[in-house]
């Protein structure tokens, strides 16, 4: 039930042990990039000084706009010539970021990812179809050479195209499949439309969700239409990509592969640790990266340490399914209100389809946030009624969620934007 | 007799309702009444078509979010006060209508009031009790423009 039963079940100490000899080597290599050593003379800090897990406090944070500021080569840390391949993250909110990585790196990243599916129970026999859009985006390469490497036989079909995505499934006999939780919820109309029944036709028995968060309910739906076991994973392009937590079969959090990553979880205002169990930024070191380390990055994720030790015996810790992102928090009228918020409300009421997607406008000096909601095909009975008794539901349980009034709107399925597979979730027209 | 009316949730936004006229003529479907009942940015296109099931079909798989409901067709003299006599048949009775529409079959002589209603079959059984006719899909569908003939 192990991939690497070694490292995945290490006693703390041992492992903290390894962590440490690890952080002491990344540190001395990150000094050696233009952009860590300018920064490590710029406060007097020398890698020497490191000689316990705590002392990773004396180095400064890291930045998406401090990589940005270092484009495209300022925080390489071995000669360009033993560099293999990059990845870029989307530039979504300004200029994208770009990571490089070494033959080793990327063996290194193939190898947890590897034991991350492996852990919820892949095996060489499965047939892997990766629905992913593959290039500069990690989500595509990356699992495709840890399922490689596993040895099942891989898919490497891509992101779209949904009608040849089940024909695929059926004819190939898809057991395993990696997928966007939108884009999951999406397919299930396709299905529809061709008459096909995924628990009946296909083979289909474990999910990885990936790429976008998503919520418990999201989950059991996605578990429910296609009957598979749907696992839930973390990663992101500066910390390789997919692979740094993912879920085993108990399900109660990721765990965090703590050999290749050191933790930390802070309050993103004080910039100081949370309590143990609180919910924070959460802060991620490299441990066996050499092409590019990367010290103490602000993942500007949301999360918690789930308390206590894990049924399946590993001792790596586990982290709470990601709650929202600093930077995705909308802050209307005064209020903090985190899209997944939203999502996990919707999905919990009956008659909401898969996709909705929130707007926020400026009438005077007024914020407004408009929900558009589209309605599930089957809840639609043909009454007016209904339909707005559906729309005085959502507003209401919202407005008990967020303590605002949104105005909601029903839209029909299926019309609402997406972009490459991924939901668009909000949209803002307010002007400064 | 129960007849059944098609209802698409749409959008009220340009081309929502070419979009299914548009489907049904490709079909060759006869509309023979449509209603729009709407809120502020949804409402739901109610007709009378002579396939309902037929029409369904075209209609999903243009992906529009369709339902068949039993509604109750009912033939009234076209003439004042006829529409008068039918209601208060059903209000006595305590039948509640939940929507509501007419058209012509034969200008001063016969309308068909169609009324959504819950209990469906308590309302036929009234109607049949005070002698009122109701038309059932077939009969919908055999219906000749009457209107036409008078030429
Ligand atoms: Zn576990």
């Amino acid at each position: 039930m192990y991939w690497d039963q070694s490292t995945e079940t290490m006693e703390r100490s041992a492992l903290e042990a390894l962590q440490l000899e690890r952080l002491k080597k990344t540190v001395d290599a990150a000094a050696q990039s233009e952009f860590y050593r300018d920064r490590f003379a710029s406060i007097n800090c020398d890698p020497a000084d490191i000689s316990s897990l705590d002392d990773i406090r004396r180095i400064p944070f890291t930045t998406k706009d401090d990589l940005r500021e270092s484009w495209p080569y300022g925080c390489v840390a071995v000669p360009k010539d033993r560099l293999v391949r990059l990845h870029s993250s989307s530039g979504t909110t300004g200029r994208a970021t770009v990571i490089f990585h070494t033959a080793h790196d990327l063996d290194a990243w193939t190898d947890i990812l590897a034991r991350a599916m492996y852990m919820t129970g892949m095996r060489e026999s499965d047939v892997f179809q990766n629905m992913m859009t593959y290039g500069l985006f990690t989500g595509g390469l990356g699992f495709h050479y840890a399922a490689e490497r596993i040895g099942a036989l891989t898919i490497p079909v891509g992101a779209g195209n949904s009608k040849r995505q089940i024909q695929f499934m059926k004819d190939f006999g898809t057991t395993v499949m990696h997928i966007i939780p939108s884009y999951a919820l999406h397919l299930t109309e396709v299905f529809e439309e061709v008459g096909v029944d995924p628990r009946k036709d296909t083979s289909l028995r474990i999910a990885f969700l990936g790429a976008e968060p998503h919520s418990e309910k999201t989950r059991q739906k996605i578990q429910e239409y296609y009957g598979v076991d749907a696992f839930n994973s973390y990663g992101l392009s500066e910390m390789n990509g997919p692979g740094v937590a993912f879920e085993c079969p108990e399900r109660q959090g990721m765990h965090i592969w703590e050999d290749s990553f050191f933790v930390e979880i802070i309050d993103p205002d004080t910039l100081e640790p949370v309590r143990e169990g609180d919910e924070g930024e959460l802060v991620l070191t490299t441990l066996r990266r050499e092409g590019m380390p990367i010290l103490r990055y602000r993942t500007k994720d949301l999360t918690r340490f789930v308390p206590g030790s894990c049924g399946c015996g590993r001792t790596h810790r586990r982290i709470s399914r990601i709650t929202g992102r600093t930077d995705d928090m909308l802050i209307l009228k005064g209020v903090n209100i985190f899209p997944i918020q939203i999502e996990k409300k919707l999905m919990e009421i009956p008659g909401v389809g898969n996709n909705f997607l929130i707007i926020l406008e400026r009438e005077g000096y007024n914020d407004l946030m408009i929900v558009r909601v589209e309605v599930l095909r089957e809840f639609f009975s043909g009454n007016l009624k209904q339909l707005e008794q559906l729309r005085r539901t959502i507003t209401e349980e919202l407005r008990s969620d967020i303590l605002i009034t949104p105005r909601v709107e029903l839209v029909e399925p299926n019309t609402l934007p997406k972009t490459e597979g991924k939901a668009v979730r909000v949209i803002d027209n307010r002007k400064d | 007799m129960i007849a059944n009316q098609i209802s698409i949730f749409a959008e009220n936004k340009p081309g929502r309702l070419s979009k299914v006229t548009s489907l049904l003529a490709a079909e060759k479907i006869n509309i023979r009444a449509i209603t729009i009942s709407s809120s502020d940015e949804f409402g739901v296109i109610n007709m009378l078509v002579d396939d309902p099931e037929k029409a369904r079909r075209a209609l999903a798989a243009g992906g529009l979010t369709v339902n068949l409901k039993p509604v109750v067709a009912v033939v009234i003299p076209d003439r004042p006060g006829g529409l008068d006599l039918l209601i208060r048949v059903l209000s006595d009775q305590g039948i509640n209508i939940e929507n509501a529409y007419g058209f012509v079959l034969e200008s001063w002589e016969k309308a068909v009031f169609v009324v959504e209603v819950e209990q469906v079959e308590k309302t036929l059984e009234i109607l049949e009790k005070n002698k009122f006719k109701t038309l059932d899909a077939e009969a919908l569908a055999a219906i000749e423009p009457f209107h036409y003939m008078k030429y």
